[in-house]
């Protein structure tokens, strides 16, 4: 914290020096992780014929206000479509892995019942699965109930294998004083009562971060809506920018406004939410 | 039976977890009253884990136990006939020569995380002091891991293409700009392998540094009392202290570089040897209608990470992974 502390009797060059190091490379890993995403940007903005000119990936656009790539993006790319259903289906599971979280988390932490183990053995084995490989078999899980091509397909299998989220809400229940269920019970409510009317409300800061990042782990995800909604209107931010590959062929600039827009919605989240997000992300990854 | 329950059990419980003694024996001490809404009481839980169960069962382990079934079979997926073939998928799987290509390209992606993780441990460690524009750079390095996947490969398309960003920025220092990035399956696989580096850092990153921030800074202070160096502070401070989080690192690392699939399917389709192991899967599955075969694919990945998995448990027990 006190880095000046040390260095004023020795060596007061080398840490110096060090210093200029330490924001060099800062400095460099910044710049790596942005040139990609900036040079994306620049090519948005271009037209088609100053990306043939050679001019190089890193010219500037000739005009900065030129916003016809994203237009044509956004109309040809079924854009409006995606968001739609992106909206739907985040809305959906969100809804329900909060609800469900929530309800699995103040069973299992308030209450004592038989085969109490196994339940959350259960849980527990269900992270290991990877959800990639299981995708084989839960597909014809899905098209047995005939949810094949539907937004539901998605919406349920974020709801039904999301085990982290129960975790989040797990450790956060435990800091709730089971006092106050017992006060409510002395007052004549019943458990689900208690969820609703004490546990839901205080489990706010824990809903907080299970909204922030499974929206941004829904909005991102590109294996499910790819495998379970083939139909061209049924896309998503994923899947409708995936679809750019074909019709749009070489257009680089479309593609990059298509690309841009995707990511924008994330930046402002992020920009907006930081704090939660670091934390819910650290949270989601040890659990 | 519910005498000897209720007898034993207000006890353990409250043993068990300490917490200010259970409701149930402040509830059931006292007598009879409460003994009529006992089998209510021990319903409850479970109406409130009916959905949760329902759906844990229905998409986890249905799915797992089909699985298994499945790839014994030789199933197309499609036609209602199915005929056991014993473990024959399952030589297919170790005999066919993509799938042994496919287990090498994971190695690049295990270098990669190699890479990742020493550079998410460079920068938790630089940033975990007090530097200027800290903040900026903490949410630069660890915005790329919160990018839609599908843009990242488009963004790194355009990066390797031919004249692309990358080109270009060689052709300013002076190198030659005739490489076709993803033209050969070295080549584009250590590329793929080096956009997962980008993508990925930054969620180790942030795990490390918040491991880091939870020790407690009188021990630096103390130990720049001592005059111990910054590489002395992160052997003898930082690295004991991150070793849990590490350790998941690594296991996320290896079960992660085998089941790599967005990037390369994005961007190369698996084209010019840059197929994984379930891209391999998906195709087998969903292109080539062999549903037999790509559960045994799947079985055995699951195998092997719940195997790398145990073996992590069994190497470093019981350390507990307390962030935030």
């Amino acid at each position: 914290m006190t880095l000046t502390a040390p260095a004023q009797g020795r060596s007061r060059r080398r840490p110096r020096v060090a210093t200029t190091l330490t924001y060099l490379s800062l400095v460099v890993a910044s710049l790596v992780v942005l040139l990609p995403l900036a040079v994306v940007f620049l090519t948005s903005l271009k037209s088609y014929g100053e990306i043939q000119d050679g001019q190089g990936a890193l010219a500037l656009p000739d005009d900065w206000s030129n916003f016809a790539n994203y237009a044509t993006a956004f109309n040809d790319g079924h854009l409006l479509t995606a968001f739609g259903n992106t909206a739907f289906i985040l809305l959906f599971s969100i809804t329900g892995t909060v609800v469900i979280g929530s309800m699995t988390a103040y069973a299992i932490d308030r209450f004592d019942f038989r085969f109490k183990k196994l339940i959350m053995a259960l849980f527990l084995i269900a992270t290991l699965v990877p959800g990639v490989t299981t995708q084989v078999a839960t597909f014809q899980v899905v098209n047995s109930f005939g949810l094949f091509d539907t937004r539901w397909a998605p919406i349920l299998l974020y709801m039904g294998t999301d085990i982290v989220s129960i975790y989040i809400f797990l450790q956060f229940i435990r800091g709730i004083p089971t006092s106050l269920d017992e006060a409510a019970r002395l007052d004549g409510a019943n458990a689900f009562t208690i969820y609703r009317k004490i546990i839901f409300p205080l489990l706010k800061p824990a809903i907080a971060t299970v909204v922030i990042i499974k929206g941004i782990t829904t909005y991102n995800d590109f294996y499910i809506p790819f495998l379970y909604m083939p139909s061209e209107e049924l896309g998503t931010m994923s899947t409708a920018l995936f679809r750019f590959k074909g019709p749009f062929g070489a257009h680089w600039e479309n593609i990059s406004a298509g690309a841009v827009m995707v990511i924008v919605p994330t930046l402002v989240v992020f920009l907006f939410l930081q704090r939660y997000i670091y934390n819910g992300f650290a949270q989601g990854a040890t659990k | 039976m519910t005498r000897t329950v209720s007898t034993a059990s207000p006890p353990a419980p409250v043993a068990k977890r300490d917490r200010p003694s259970g409701r149930r024996s402040r509830h059931r001490g006292p007598g009879r009253g409460t003994w009529r809404q006992q089998p209510l009481r021990r319903l409850t839980p479970w109406l409130f884990l009916l959905a949760p169960l329902a759906l844990l069962v229905t998409f986890t382990y249905v799915p797992v136990g089909n699985m298994l079934y499945y790839s014994f079979t030789d199933w197309d997926g499609v036609s209602p006939e199915r005929n056991f073939i014993g473990a024959d998928n399952y030589t297919e799987v170790f005999t066919r020569p993509e799938m042994f290509r496919v287990f090498t390209v994971s190695f690049y992606y295990l270098a990669a995380s190699v890479v990742q993780i020493v550079i998410a441990l460079y920068f938790a460690t630089v940033l975990s002091f007090d530097l200027r524009f800290r903040n900026l750079f903490k949410g630069i390095l660890f915005f790329p891991y919160l990018i839609n996947g599908v843009a990242i490969g488009f963004v790194f398309l355009y990066f390797f293409q031919d004249g692309g960003t990358l080109d270009s920025v060689l052709s300013w220092f002076g190198a030659d700009t005739d490489h076709a990035w993803l033209g050969s399956p070295e080549s584009a696989n250590t590329s793929l392998a080096g956009v997962s580096v980008w993508r990925f850092t930054g969620l180790n990153f942030v795990l490390f540094l918040g491991a880091i921030q939870s020790i407690p800074g009188e021990l630096y202070e103390a130990a720049q009392l001592d005059g111990a160096s910054r590489w002395k502070q992160f052997k003898h401070i930082i690295a004991p202290s991150i070793r849990p989080v590490l350790s998941l690192s690594v296991i996320l690392a290896i079960s992660g570089s085998l089941s790599v699939f967005e990037i390369p399917y994005i961007m190369t389709d698996g084209a010019t040897g840059t197929s994984t192991f379930v891209i391999q899967t998906v195709k087998f599955a969903f292109q080539f209608n062999k549903t037999g075969l790509a559960s045994a694919c799947a079985v055995v990945l699951l195998a092997i990470i719940l195997l790398i998995t145990w073996i992590q448990r069994r190497l470093v027990p019981d350390e507990k992974v307390d962030l935030v």
